[in-house]
């Protein structure tokens, strides 16, 4: 046993000397990825902000680039963990903060290792971005809750073992107060999930649909009418993944629409000339956005301009790639493949243009759409008055629908 | 593309430094006495200058044994963004960034002007129009025969108070680089756009200078110039949109009618959100430029780190001129009537952002130059 030091007090090469220990004993090349990932969990190593014994050393939470880092200089990238991203963003830090030692004992290694997968059970036809105004309704029955209702925009509910659910469980209070927050089974009898198909001609998303789930009380997490408090440490985790490594110039579709310009000199026109050095700089400018927000990350000192990054990317892409379609002229009137499927992960660079333009619609709704950044930006971080409210001390039953 | 990653924080000395300038400018110059003296003879403020002198931000990027304070053009810059967020009436742009990066670029020739320079001693300007782009011509207006200058330049920064001229002129040699005092020259200052940067017609008729570079050295030293100026000057423009972005958050958040603060309307909201993300984005820019304008000048420095400067120069020119001129135009819109008078100092910063949009080269320019550098060639004409 070494006495290196512990918790909030491990530092960087600490880590790295972590890092290089357990290399030692699980050799990446020769060790099965579940197996690897399951040690690496017991060694503290999964997240290391998190307590010890549950994936994490209780160090600071900056490190965690530094400890993806190293695994990696190490020869250890884990594949195919596309499918975790709500389990591993959203599920996790909530599980934590709110869960009761046998529902992190239950649910966090197997998350971490990818053995199950989760999915989020929130937006509702009538409840997007007022998403305190949903309808599915939980009755207490004995040990457990009656759920019915209806989901949609749901990624990944036709492969997730799980879901992180919010359900209205007194309709008498206003909306914030009456919703409770639930771990629910995804195999549960009364799950319904079926394709939502988009004006791609795909579908990423499902609708899920709750008959009368049954959900046992010891999946609530959170008290009672707690759940929009708990939702908001997931919600605060939904954000555009700031990675550990820079991004390059033209790293984006910048660069894919930069590449026809200079492969194709028949495309060249002054006007479309002018738009893509126009929106060349400004990617450019996201861009170093972005690696600025890196450089503070990594020094433990994040800015607001992380609620920003997002508005940017979705306003490029969109922008970007309506100038791709328009730069193809002829070809810009052809479509790849229209057939209704179920992509595995984002597919994005292997598509067309048109696929490209049609995707990044969605950019600017999902995950926040843009004119609510833009409140969270003039409120939270601008600190401008709020709207008067006419919805925050009525029940949620007596509200208009 | 082998970008390098350059360093895009503040650093806790530039963090002192942006302060210290900061709080001599409230105490000394703030935004109502500036207005004051626009309309006065004197335009330019020779005490504050000194009073920046002492706490070295004449010298910022000079070396100690010149009297500078040894730092780089990213300490530069950050002086460059509090003197701007003030609209302080200085030449710091034209004597602190421009004459002294051409100076500096020409060697030991000038080290004598350096160390006046630094000490706040004497100012200098650059002889060009304060339109050209970095990557413009040589200029050819000034004439050299026998040791003697002719020829005028019009619209020369901070030229009303400067002691010596750096002046680009052609003659039998080529280009060459010429430091002349600025009594030998005609220096008529024009009315300008904007009221706290005085510009002047610079007439020299047969002025001696001294030669302080020549040929390439001489044409390396003022494209050196320009891009730092170029960096510099977006610096300038974010401290200036940063003034602008604060000032009407504070107003809207006091102003009310129709019986409630204006800045809880989303129609002002989401257009005051959309200028913090571009001030923001102009930070990230303009913190790059600085920091490859730094590392051009470095030691062992080479033709990559220059083409990195030049870039980043570019960029920013390109981007945050347009993020200056909105700020301002959105701070006079969102003020309403108050915003139109001439009482509120508001529009000093209007007038600033829109000559800086045009200064050193126009954002369109710059993108012009982008293309070329990025390989993004024009249409066939």
């Amino acid at each position: 046993m070494t006495t290196a030091p512990a918790g909030a007090s491990l530092d960087a090469s600490a880590l790295r000397q972590r890092v290089a220990d357990f290399v030692a004993e699980h050799d990446p090349q020769t060790t099965d990825q579940h197996e690897f990932l399951a040690a690496r969990f017991d060694a503290g190593l999964a997240w290391v902000h998190f307590p010890e014994g549950e994936g994490g050393l209780g160090a600071p939470r900056a490190l965690q680039p530094v400890v993806d880092a190293e695994f990696e200089r190490l020869g250890f990238t884990p594949v195919g963990r596309e499918g975790l991203v709500i389990g591993l963003g959203m599920a996790a830090p909530t599980i934590l903060a709110f869960g009761t030692p046998e529902q992190r004992a239950r649910y966090l290694k197997p998350l971490y290792t990818g053995e199950e997968i989760w999915c989020q059970l929130f937006s509702e036809p009538g409840a997007g971005s007022d998403l305190a105004a949903l309808g599915t309704r939980a009755v207490r029955d004995g040990d457990a809750w009656t759920v019915s209702g209806q989901k949609v925009w749901t990624s990944l509910a036709h492969r997730a073992d799980f879901a992180i659910l919010v359900a209205r469980t007194d309709p008498d209070v206003p909306k914030h107060k009456g919703i409770t927050y639930f771990i629910c089974d995804m195999s549960a009898e009364g799950v319904d999930v079926r394709a939502l198909r988009q004006i791609t001609g795909e579908a990423e998303f499902n609708e899920v649909y709750l008959n009368d789930v049954r959900i046992p009380d010891s999946q609530r997490l959170g008290a009672a009418g707690e759940g929009w408090r708990v939702a908001q440490t997931t919600l605060m985790n939904e954000r555009v993944s700031i990675g550990g490594h820079p991004e390059p110039r033209e790293g984006g579709l910048i660069g894919v629409v930069s590449g026809i310009w200079r492969e194709r000199p028949e495309v060249r026109t002054p006007g479309l000339h002018d738009a893509l050095l126009r929106l060349w700089v400004e990617a450019e400018a996201a861009r170093l956005t972005k690696e600025r927000l890196r450089q503070q990350l990594a020094i433990g000192q994040p800015g607001p301009e992380g609620s920003a990054a997002k508005f940017s990317f979705s306003r490029l892409n969109q922008e970007i790639s309506g100038l791709e379609l328009e730069m193809l002229g002829g070809e810009g009137l052809t479509y790849d493949d229209w057939t209704f499927r179920r992509p595995e992960g984002v597919e994005f660079a292997k598509r067309s243009a048109g696929f490209h333009y049609l995707r990044s619609k969605g950019n600017s709704i999902e995950g926040g759409t843009s004119e609510i950044l833009r409140n969270i930006i003039a409120e939270r971080v601008l600190g401008l008055p709020s709207e008067p409210r006419v919805d925050k001390d009525v029940a949620w039953k007596d509200l208009p629908k | 593309m082998s970008e390098k990653q350059l360093d895009l924080l503040y650093s806790e000395v530039e963090e002192e430094l942006r302060a210290s300038v900061r709080s001599l400018l409230e105490d000394k110059s703030p935004p109502e006495s500036v207005l004051a003296r626009v309309e006065s003879d004197q335009v330019t403020d020779t005490a504050l200058w000194k009073e920046l002198a002492g706490i070295g931000v004449t010298g910022l990027p000079l070396p100690e044994e010149l009297g500078g304070a040894g730092a780089s053009l990213r300490e530069s810059a950050v002086a460059a963004e509090e003197l701007g967020r003030g609209v302080a009436p200085v030449p710091f742009l034209g004597s602190a960034v421009l004459a002294t990066a051409a100076l500096l670029e020409a060697g030991a020739q000038a080290d004598g002007e350096l160390g006046a320079l630094a000490s706040g001693e004497s100012t200098a300007a650059l002889a060009v129009p304060f339109a050209s782009a970095p990557g413009s011509a040589f200029p050819e207006a000034v004439r050299e025969q026998d040791g003697r200058l002719r020829g005028t330049v019009g619209g020369v920064v901070d030229a009303p108070a400067a002691d010596v001229l750096v002046v680009p002129a052609v003659g039998g040699q080529g280009p060459g680089l010429y430091a002349v005092p600025a009594a030998e020259a005609r220096v008529a200052t024009v009315v300008s756009l904007d009221l706290t940067r005085p510009l002047a017609d610079v007439s020299l008729e047969g002025a001696s200078g001294r030669l302080i570079a020549s040929g390439a050295d001489a044409e390396r030293a003022l494209r050196r110039a320009l891009v730092t100026g170029a960096a510099l000057l977006s610096a300038e423009q974010l401290g200036v949109a940063q003034w602008a972005l604060d000032a009407t958050v504070d107003y809207t958040r006091t102003r009310t009618q129709f019986g409630r603060p204006i800045g809880s309307f989303q129609a002002i909201k989401h257009r005051l959100a959309d200028l913090w993300i571009a001030v923001s984005q102009a930070r990230a820019v303009v913190r790059s430029a600085a920091s490859a304008a730094a590392a051009a000048g470095e030691p062992g420095a080479g033709a990559q780190e220059a083409a990195e400067a030049e870039l980043n120069a570019s960029l920013a020119q390109a981007f945050v001129s347009g993020v200056a001129v909105k700020a301002a135009e959105e701070a006079v819109q969102l003020h309403g009537g108050i915003g139109f008078t001439w009482e509120h100092p508001l529009h000093l910063y209007l007038k600033r952002a829109k000559s800086d949009a045009i200064a050193l080269g126009t954002a369109d320019r710059h993108r012009l130059a982008l293309a070329g550098m990025v390989d993004l060639p024009a249409a066939p004409a």
